[in-house]
């Protein structure tokens, strides 16, 4: 299992568009992706659910991948959010 | 004869034959299904066969409404690819043995209730994107054409309402005018009428009855009349205004390519207000100096995140280069709670005319804001551009912008980046405050830009919008002429311009009062620009 912790700076949070284009990139993996924020948490392959989580400015996510490419996952999920968050 | 009451949106009178749009919100009926796993491959086909319409409007209609538009149609296609929402249907279809039809036509109203449910006001709006999808699933799967829905002869279109991806299946060539029973000012088909620039009257309400369809109407885009069938005796008097128009429009245009100039030999300039780069093609086509005041809200409306530096850029570039060397006043965003962007997070304010809003987010949000200067500085290099900031009511605001403009010049030299180091920066007179101070405020600006609307709100105390108390809203207000009056006096004794850029500005019953005061500019929406330079020319 592996994972990080990132906290969003993009002003717009996590809305529909860069969901979109965030679980694409999850859905490239076998591993069990999850997001989560203060407890709660959703599959990061599901659009539905991440836009659900309202992931705003300023708070801190946690991205969790288990599997056999977990560790390819966190790397570019990681990137990714840097880039795009 | 039938005549209907509804609100003008785009202006313009259109003469033709009704045709209304079909809707396909009928509720689809529950059927047994014989053999599941057929409906469960006849949806998933037709899923994906939308997916394939959608990824061609969004090409389609990037090249023909721009980007904000199209990103509306990808955000369609990925929950059309999403698993919750196509285990939803799969599964109802082989759990409770039923059509797809009727599958998805149940998961659309359950995740659009889901959605509906939200608190966040962005969330919210979800709701209508996941109908419009399962109404473009179900079209596939009972077979209804997925053709142009305009016919073979140009029509007034009527419809409940129109969302884009009705509009985007127009034939524009055959659309005269739209009418609609929902709507409002800032709805989608306003904004699309006005920038295809024919006619439009909204909130018809129910009495826009399905049965219209095919008769001969006439629609009035400015008094927000419709007439259905119109006698004898209105069609001859409809065709009467419409010659009187034309009269009018031919007195009007022995004006055009004039300059403005008083019997004292004063330059009025007589420029444009415009929403967005559309709009350029009407600011050219009415005469104007110049623009006066470009709105940049259309940046940052309609869409669920903050617009690049790069988009913005390139819209601002886009009107400069247009207006070939006549100066482009752009003003930087003036948002408010109570305009739709969700995604900037507003709280709810008991008093958004007052509150969170224009330059006030701008200061306390400063990286929004220096991304608009970057795109503005870097736009200058490509014609003659100012930029006005709204809202101001204190010159430690105008210091605080300054700075932060300063901050992105250095930024641009040190990248090597081309812009014009002499841009001018005003600000817009529309509290009392900055018309009390105007004296102190134009020792920090190069010009001033009077905004009527707010400023006779503000100093009558009056809301504009509030029917109720309209008599109490004299919009030539002495109070309201004293303060420009000052504002223009200090302008000129620090030796910077003043302009108006409010709804006053094309009011030919000041026109005469603002050239005594000497106002150097008016600027207004473009159709009334010639009116304009006719007043001040016809002696």
């Amino acid at each position: 299992m592996k994972q990080f912790q990132y906290v969003i700076k993009d002003p717009n949070g996590l809305h529909a568009r860069p969901a979109g284009l965030l679980v694409q990139q999850a859905q490239k993996y076998e591993s069990r992706i999850e997001l989560s924020r203060d407890g709660k948490s959703a599959s990061l392959k599901r659009l539905f659910a991440v836009m659900g989580m309202n992931v705003k400015c300023g708070e801190t996510v946690e991205v969790v991948a288990e599997g056999p490419d977990e560790e390819a996952a966190i790397q570019t999920l990681e990137a990714f959010f840097r880039e795009n968050f | 004869m039938t005549v209907l009451y509804g609100k003008g949106v785009s202006r313009g009178t259109a003469w033709g034959r009704l045709h209304f749009l079909e809707r396909d919100t009928q509720v689809q009926t529950k059927r047994e299904a014989g053999d599941p796993e057929m409906e469960v491959a006849r949806f998933d086909r037709a899923r994906q066969e939308a997916i394939a319409q959608l990824a061609q409007l969004n090409v389609e209609s990037k090249a023909k409404l721009g980007e904000k538009q199209s990103l509306l149609f990808e955000i369609h296609q990925m929950m059309l690819e999403d698993l919750d929402y196509r285990e939803s249907v799969t599964g109802m279809i082989r759990g409770e043995k039923v059509n797809a039809e009727y599958a998805v036509d149940q998961t659309a109203a359950q995740f659009s209730e889901m959605f509906t449910q939200m608190d966040d006001s962005y969330m919210k709006e979800r709701a209508s994107d996941v109908l419009d999808i399962s109404r473009r699933v179900i079209r596939l799967l009972t077979g209804q054409e997925d053709t142009s829905l305009t016919g073979d002869e140009p029509a007034i279109i009527a419809a409940e309402d129109l969302v884009p991806s009705e509009t985007a299946r127009l034939d524009r060539e055959k659309v005269l005018a739209f009418i609609t029973a929902m709507g409002s000012a800032n709805s989608h088909t306003a904004i699309f009428a006005r920038t295809m620039g024919i006619p439009a009257v909204v909130a018809l309400g129910d009495k826009l009855l399905e049965e219209y369809d095919g008769k001969e109407v006439f629609v009035d885009g400015d008094s927000g009349e419709v007439y259905v069938e119109p006698d004898e005796e209105t069609a001859s008097r409809l065709k009467d205004r419409r010659e009187a128009e034309k009269e009018h429009q031919h007195y009007m245009e022995q004006f055009r390519g004039r300059k403005a100039v008083t019997p004292e030999g004063r330059h009025i300039q007589v420029c444009a207000n415009i929403g967005s780069p559309a709009d350029l093609e009407a600011a050219l086509a009415g005469d104007a100096d110049g623009v006066g005041l470009f709105r940049s809200e259309f940046l940052y409306l309609g869409r669920d995140s903050f617009p690049a530096e790069e988009d913005q850029y390139q819209a601002y570039r886009k009107v400069a280069e247009a207006m070939k060397g006549r100066t482009v006043v752009i003003r930087t965003l003036d948002i408010g709670a109570d305009k739709q962007a969700e995604y900037f997070h507003l709280p709810q304010e008991e008093n958004p005319a007052m509150g969170m809003r224009a330059i006030r987010i701008c200061l306390t949000r400063p990286e929004v804001f220096c991304t608009q200067l970057r795109a503005l500085y870097r736009a200058s290099a490509h014609g003659k551009l100012a930029v006005m900031f709204p809202m101001i009511t204190s010159v430690d605001e105008v210091r605080r912008i300054k700075l932060l403009c300063a901050q992105v010049r250095e930024e641009l030299q040190a990248a090597g980046e081309p812009f014009d180091e002499h841009m001018e920066l005003g600000i817009m007179v529309e509290t009392p405050a900055a018309a009390v101070i105007s004296d102190l405020l134009a020792q920090e600006v190069d010009f001033f830009s009077i905004g009527t609307n707010d400023l006779t709100q503000y100093t009558l105390a009056v809301d504009r919008q509030n029917a109720a108390i309209e008599s109490f809203c004299d919009r030539h207000h002495e109070a309201v002429i004293r303060l420009i009056r000052t504002t223009v006096k200090n302008a000129h004794a620090a030796g910077i311009w003043v302009g108006i850029c409010g709804e006053l500005a094309a009011d030919t019953a000041l026109t005469e009062t603002f050239m005594e005061i000497g106002v150097d500019e008016l600027s207004m929406t473009p159709g009334n620009i010639l009116e304009v330079k006719a007043k001040i020319l016809d002696r």
